[in-house]
């Protein structure tokens, strides 16, 4: 089974039109919560399986840690898409996941000051 | 027992991803902004429209069909070695923004893009960030050859309330935009709850207040 060469095409009206159907091989929903913050990493150890051109292509971009949101943007899927490819690559144990941290606690002041040091510094 | 940052269960090399969004009307800069203050190369994520959108298609039946998409602009910051910003531009069209309820989940704050020549544009940001209690500021993206405004003035002419800061900005330059981050970070610090919360807006090395455990 392959992947059809052609690639996505364009629709005036909206965004990029895809058949996200084929890549994720039938499946239309992730087999595991990833968010777009979600940082991936590639482990190393080798997989017995072997999924597709997109799986390898994901693998490799996250040989350091990589969020979610990154590798769909260089693979050109959408999110749902590349959420579905690394649910794939996490059950075979080839790569790892550190989910985001979700800011939802106010008295986070450390955080924001690590935040604010580290945004100065780039001036 | 809670998600906790200062003991980290990841080891490095993960960082902790953080992320702030930068939202405002059609064409107000927002992939500017996001693609000058990126280290990497502006990137465009996009999500299904038909997997997203309550109202819209739905997921049944996708794979017969093609399926619209929605870009949202995306950058990157390195802060330092535990600390990574992300900054989503949220799409510009309204049609588009039921996608914002997701994206603000776990955000630090937002920045929001105005530009003087369509300032009623900026208004929904503005309510939509104001309802679900998200910190922002106001960037005033001053294009060329379009009316001067003073800050106040711009506040005053968006109703905005007076501690939310209001800042001018050049969207196609990164330290303008890292300038207008820092406002929305200083902003956010003074507006914890915690009463000594101004005072140590001075960086150092801040103990958190429930640190006993
Ligand atoms: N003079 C000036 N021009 C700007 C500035 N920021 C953006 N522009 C220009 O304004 C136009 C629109 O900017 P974009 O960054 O594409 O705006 P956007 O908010 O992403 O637009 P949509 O995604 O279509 O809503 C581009 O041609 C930019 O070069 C600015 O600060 N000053
Ligand atoms: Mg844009």
């Amino acid at each position: 089974m392959t992947v059809p060469t052609d690639g996505p095409w364009l629709d005036d009206a909206a965004g990029r039109l895809i058949r996200p159907y084929t890549v994720s091989g039938g499946r239309t929903r992730p087999t595991a919560e990833l968010d777009l913050m979600s940082l991936v990493m590639a482990t190393g150890a080798a997989s017995e399986m072997y999924y597709g051109p997109e799986h390898s292509e994901a693998l490799g971009l996250c040989q350091g840690p990589t969020s979610v949101a990154e590798i769909a943007g260089h693979l050109r899927l959408p999110a749902v898409v590349t959420k579905i490819l690394l649910s794939d690559l996490m059950d075979s144990g080839a790569v790892t996941v550190r989910p985001p941290h979700n800011f939802d606690n106010p008295s986070d002041c450390s955080l924001l000051e690590a935040v604010l040091d580290g945004l100065r510094r780039q001036l | 027992m809670a998600y906790d940052d200062s003991s980290d269960p990841f080891p490095t090399p993960f960082p902790t991803a953080l992320k702030v969004l930068v939202a405002g009307g059609f064409g107000v800069g927002k992939t500017t902004f996001v693609g000058s203050v990126s280290e990497i190369a502006p990137l465009s994520t996009e999500e299904l429209l038909t997997q997203v959108g309550a109202d819209t298609d739905d997921l049944t039946g996708v794979e017969l069909k093609t399926s619209t998409t929605v870009a949202m602009d995306f950058g990157r910051i390195t802060l330092d070695e535990r600390h990574v910003l992300y900054l989503f531009g949220t799409p510009g069209q309204e049609r588009f923004w039921f996608m914002w309820d997701e994206l603000c989940r776990g955000a630090l704050g937002a920045i929001v893009l105005a530009d003087t020549r369509r300032l009623e544009n900026s208004f929904s940001a503005v309510d939509f960030f104001e309802q679900r209690g998200i910190g922002f500021v106001v960037a005033v993206n001053e294009f060329d050859g379009s009316f001067r405004y003073d800050p106040e003035e711009v506040r005053a002419a968006i109703d905005l309330r007076p501690d939310v800061p209001v800042v001018l900005c050049d969207a196609r330059i990164a330290s303008s935009g890292i300038r207008t981050l820092v406002t929305l970070v200083q902003h956010l610090l003074t507006a914890l709850p915690v009463a000594d919360a101004a005072d140590t807006a001075v960086s150092s090395g801040v103990v958190p207040d429930d640190g006993a455990a």
